[in-house]
């Protein structure tokens, strides 16, 4: 069982990644978005600042031929995981519905949050109900049509939310003004998932939390079942 | 045949707008009160196409595939 990490020009949280894998003893490769992406199980698209945010972020990375590779992958089945910048990659690719775009004021934020598992999905098969997570972005608002955002919770795939201390979505929990309080949505399959939140920034004690091992761990159970 | 093309690329009516907030403020501090602001980014380009028509198909293809996000953007083409 193999992970791909993506790097493209610019990808600034693959390392992070794959050291929150290799710490799981998952094994991982990272992969140049000009080599073939060929001969894995699942793929993390990692955070940064892919082609400087150039047109809007994400846009650029997304025309890639490697992505075309990914949405092979998909349609296949295998997890994919796109983290902040990896997250605007995949809505920009319209592998998830909705697209990631400027904060409500527009500045970049970077907090710790707290998300609330809503929907189901291979990679939140853990138990707690509430994981702490840091976000650090500029463009993180997700957007949505109404009636698209009524038939992503009819089919279940908004995956977490941000909330407040009591586990409620409210505006002042809500860190860039995401329709709904929505931090992480994934396509209808649910085995691609776009997040926001960093879960590799807390995945060691060092760095004040551990809850973002849950969604790997989560990720690579769901691999060993293909 | 060469073909200029002038396109506008501007966020749909409605559509949350922080950037142009933020510089309607900012003309505000200077003394302008606007009831609106709203910005676009132009995109002017040159290319060869058989006719006006398939000039104005690869625009068009330009945006929906690349420049604009349909959820969030409205695109006006300009042949020049």
């Amino acid at each position: 069982m193999k992970i791909a990490i993506l790097r493209f020009g610019g990808s600034n949280c693959d390392l992070d990644v794959q050291k929150a894998l290799n710490n799981l003893g998952a094994e991982t490769e990272l992969v140049w978005y000009k080599e073939v992406l060929e001969g894995f199980d699942g793929v993390i698209i990692p955070g940064g600042f892919s082609y400087g945010d150039y047109l809007r972020a994400g846009a650029i990375a997304a025309r890639t031929k490697i992505m075309q590779s990914v949405r092979e992958m998909a349609e296949d089945g295998k997890p994919i995981l796109g983290i902040c910048n990896g997250a605007q990659i995949l809505s920009e690719s319209h592998l998830v519905p909705g697209t990631f775009t400027l904060n409500q004021y527009p500045k970049f934020v970077c907090k710790w949050v707290k998300l609330l598992k809503i929907g189901r999905s291979p990679f939140t098969t853990f138990s707690s109900e509430i994981v702490n997570l840091p976000i650090a972005h500029k463009e993180g608002r997700f957007v949505v049509p109404s009636q698209l955002l009524k038939e992503l919770y009819e089919n279940d795939q908004v995956v977490f939310k941000y909330v407040d201390d009591n586990g409620r979505p409210t505006s002042s929990a809500n860190p860039n003004g995401s329709r709904d309080n929505i931090a992480a949505v994934s396509n209808l399959e649910k085995n691609v998932l776009a997040m926001m939140p960093h879960p590799e920034r807390a995945s060691e004690k060092l760095l004040g939390s551990v809850d973002g091992n849950v969604i790997f761990e989560s990720m690579i159970s769901y691999m060993n079942t293909l | 045949m060469l073909f200029r093309a002038e396109i506008t690329i501007k966020l749909k009516n409605g559509m949350l707008d922080p950037e142009a907030a933020t510089i309607k403020n900012a003309l505000k501090h200077l003394g302008y009160e606007c009831r609106s602001v709203k910005q676009a980014a132009i995109f002017k380009l040159e290319f060869e196409a058989d006719s006006r028509q398939n000039a104005t198909d690869v625009a068009e293809g330009m945006c929906r595939r690349l420049l604009a996000n349909p959820i969030i953007h409205d695109y006006d083409i300009e042949l020049v």
